[in-house]
């Protein structure tokens, strides 16, 4: 299996665990996560230097998990890698598990708490800046939901970046056009969207954030410029990969029913087959 | 009316948000200056239906909650009546200095709402508890704090300030809370506790959600022979100094409980007017000063001991000098 192929699958099967912890938890968030799982495959299994048996080491690759409520993708990897035991991903979100709604560091392989919007962006900011001051050539990646761009403190942590010159830092948009109450043009426009990082000295990419190979290409790509943060807008779908789900603003955090839930792993189960 | 409300049944559990959206709805169709502003919050606030049938008086602001706050000051500045709701975690924390300057300074009549507080988020950890906004909103002067303890007292808050010209921060939690009161057939004051069960032998004071513990454990504790009284405190502030003080004096200990943090929440009040004046015992039940652990409201709260056998034993305890 090539590098692709394999990619390919880790995700899929990693939106199979992610489902099947919502829906045995009985809480989560699901659209957002499927949105994004793509991007954490990719950077996870690709692209950052991280090491699951020394998750403190000094030179790895930071990742901060801005849009801290997706979280079960998150998990399934962190668990997929070893950083913890597998069996784990079983007290999801239950009475005095680690492993709750959030990321939290009490989690070996987790940088940050989150889980208030608007915070991983400056924080990732700090740890770039502290490669810099240190000489460290570990990049910093942070991932943001595009609801989540209506924090002001992500714009404070997008000058400072340019201001910087944090070449080492590479923010990911999951542009999935939904947030809780609907399309993100509706409650609060952000068009045109690439055109404001610019402005404000990020180098903008544009990528399709569901399509491996595209972000693989992109990824390894960064910087594209010395001297200027990589802003990444990755246009994905919210609820990827379980068709009922896909676009449907709901899904931020409906729990699949009993039959719901029995349709999408086996529309999963379907597209593992075809990746065989 | 009297000042003692009849209890009510348990089975009743309708959410505060609800109740609160349902009044808000009724009042903003006879005045047009009343607003509802949301952060992407309006179904965690339960004002779907608001939105749908007074569009004109949602003001929607995306994920932003200081520019939710600032720009509702604006609106109150501006003659309107805004009623912002917003998770309690993130108004009272993120948009503390809006509220401490663009609202309780400059007094514009601005109404907080802080849903799905306490530890009704569950397992989405600390970052969604609400654990430190009384603390908080209490220090900034200017300010009023209230809880409701049930969809009744809900009502009647809202009812009460739609006419009262202060800022104001209501803290309520996220799921159905059982009735603490009979009907709505009472008469609430803000800033006027109301004793739920009059006592003499020791006093639970409660608010929000922990009246109904609070009432389960006088209760609970009639059968051991201990005549409790139970004080529903629904404004922090300005505090009913004197319920508190009545209280020390005619039954001599005193115990609070709170969906709060033991620093700064109720406890704290009443323990500073309690040792400024009479000081007798108290005790103040409530979250540690930790993270709280995971789980649902009715484990963390069995969990941290705000429970009626944790009451009972306390009370216990104090009055019977153990
Ligand atoms: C500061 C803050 N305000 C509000 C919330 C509640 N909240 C959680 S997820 C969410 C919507 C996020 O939308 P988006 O950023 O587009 O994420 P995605 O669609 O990728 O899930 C909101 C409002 C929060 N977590 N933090």
């Amino acid at each position: 299996m090539n590098k692709i192929e394999f990619l390919k699958r880790k995700a899929t099967e990693i939106r199979k665990e992610l489902l099947t912890m919502i829906y045995e938890a009985g809480t989560g968030h699901t659209g957002g996560s499927l949105s994004n799982t793509d991007i954490l495959t990719v950077l996870y299994y690709h692209i950052m230097n991280v090491d699951p048996n020394n998750p403190k080491w000094e030179d790895r690759d930071r990742y901060v998990q801005s849009k801290g409520h997706a979280v079960e993708s998150y998990w399934a990897i962190l668990a997929d890698k070893g950083f913890f035991p597998k069996e784990e991903l079983k007290t999801f979100s239950q009475f005095n598990t680690r492993l709750i709604g959030h990321p939290n560091n009490k989690v070996p392989g987790v940088e940050m708490n989150t889980g208030a919007l608007g915070h991983g962006l400056p924080i990732s900011v700090g740890m770039a800046l502290a490669a810099k001051m240190d000489r460290k050539s570990y990049r910093v990646y942070t991932l943001m939901g595009d609801g989540e761009q209506a924090e002001g403190s992500v714009w404070e942590g997008a000058m400072a970046a340019s201001h910087y010159k944090l070449d080492n830092l590479v923010a990911i948009i999951d542009r999935n056009g939904l947030q809780i109450t609907g399309s993100t043009e509706d409650v609060m426009s952000l068009e045109p969207f690439g055109a404001k990082w610019s402005a404000f000295g990020w180098e903008v990419v544009e990528v399709d954030g569901n399509d491996i190979e595209q972000l693989v290409t992109v990824l390894e790509n960064t910087p594209n410029v010395a001297g200027k943060p990589t802003l990444i807008v990755a246009n994905t779908v919210k609820g990827k990969g379980i068709s009922f789900a896909e676009n449907v603003a709901k899904w931020h955090h409906h729990v699949p029913s009993k039959e719901e839930y029995q349709l999408a792993i086996e529309e999963l189960s379907k597209q593992l087959e075809v990746q065989q | 009316m009297s000042n003692v409300a009849l209890k009510g049944d348990k089975g009743n559990k309708i959410a505060n948000r609800q109740a609160i959206s349902e009044t808000l709805l009724n009042l903003a169709k006879e005045n047009k200056n009343i607003l509802v502003v949301t952060s992407d919050s309006r179904g965690s606030a339960s004002l779907v239906d608001f939105g749908k049938q007074l569009p004109d008086q949602i003001v929607e602001v995306g994920i932003a909650e200081q520019n939710l706050v600032g720009v509702a000051s604006g609106l109150a500045a501006s003659g309107k009546k805004p009623f912002v709701a917003s998770p309690a975690c993130f108004l009272s924390m993120r948009s503390i200095e809006q509220i401490k300057v663009d609202v309780a300074y400059s007094n514009t009549n601005v109404k907080l709402i802080g849903i799905s507080g306490g530890v009704s988020y569950g397992a989405l950890g600390m970052s969604h508890h609400s654990l430190q906004d009384l603390a908080v909103t209490r220090a900034i002067p200017g300010l009023d704090v209230m809880m409701p303890a049930d969809r009744h007292e809900a009502k009647k808050m809202i009812e009460a300030l739609v006419e009262y010209d202060r800022p104001v921060y209501v803290r309520i939690g996220r799921n159905p809370v059982e009735d603490s009161y009979a009907s709505d057939n009472y008469d609430f004051q803000i800033g006027k506790a109301i004793t739920m069960k009059e006592g003499t032998d020791i006093t639970v004071i409660a608010t929000g959600e922990t009246v109904r513990i609070a009432l389960d454990s006088a209760e609970a504790l009639q059968q051991e022979g201990i005549d409790c009284r139970v004080i529903n405190m629904h404004t922090i502030k300005p505090l009913d100094k004197e319920a508190i003080l009545k209280a020390a004096e005619e039954t001599g200990s005193i115990i609070t409980i709170e969906e709060h943090s033991i620093y700064g929440g109720l406890g704290s009040a009443v323990a500073e007017v309690v040792s400024q004046s009479n000081p007798v015992p108290v005790r103040i039940l409530g979250l540690p000063d930790e993270p709280a652990i995971a789980g649902k409201t009715a484990e963390v709260f069995e969990y941290y001991g705000l429970s009626v056998d944790n009451v009972k034993k306390i009370a216990i305890q104090m009055v019977r000098g153990l």
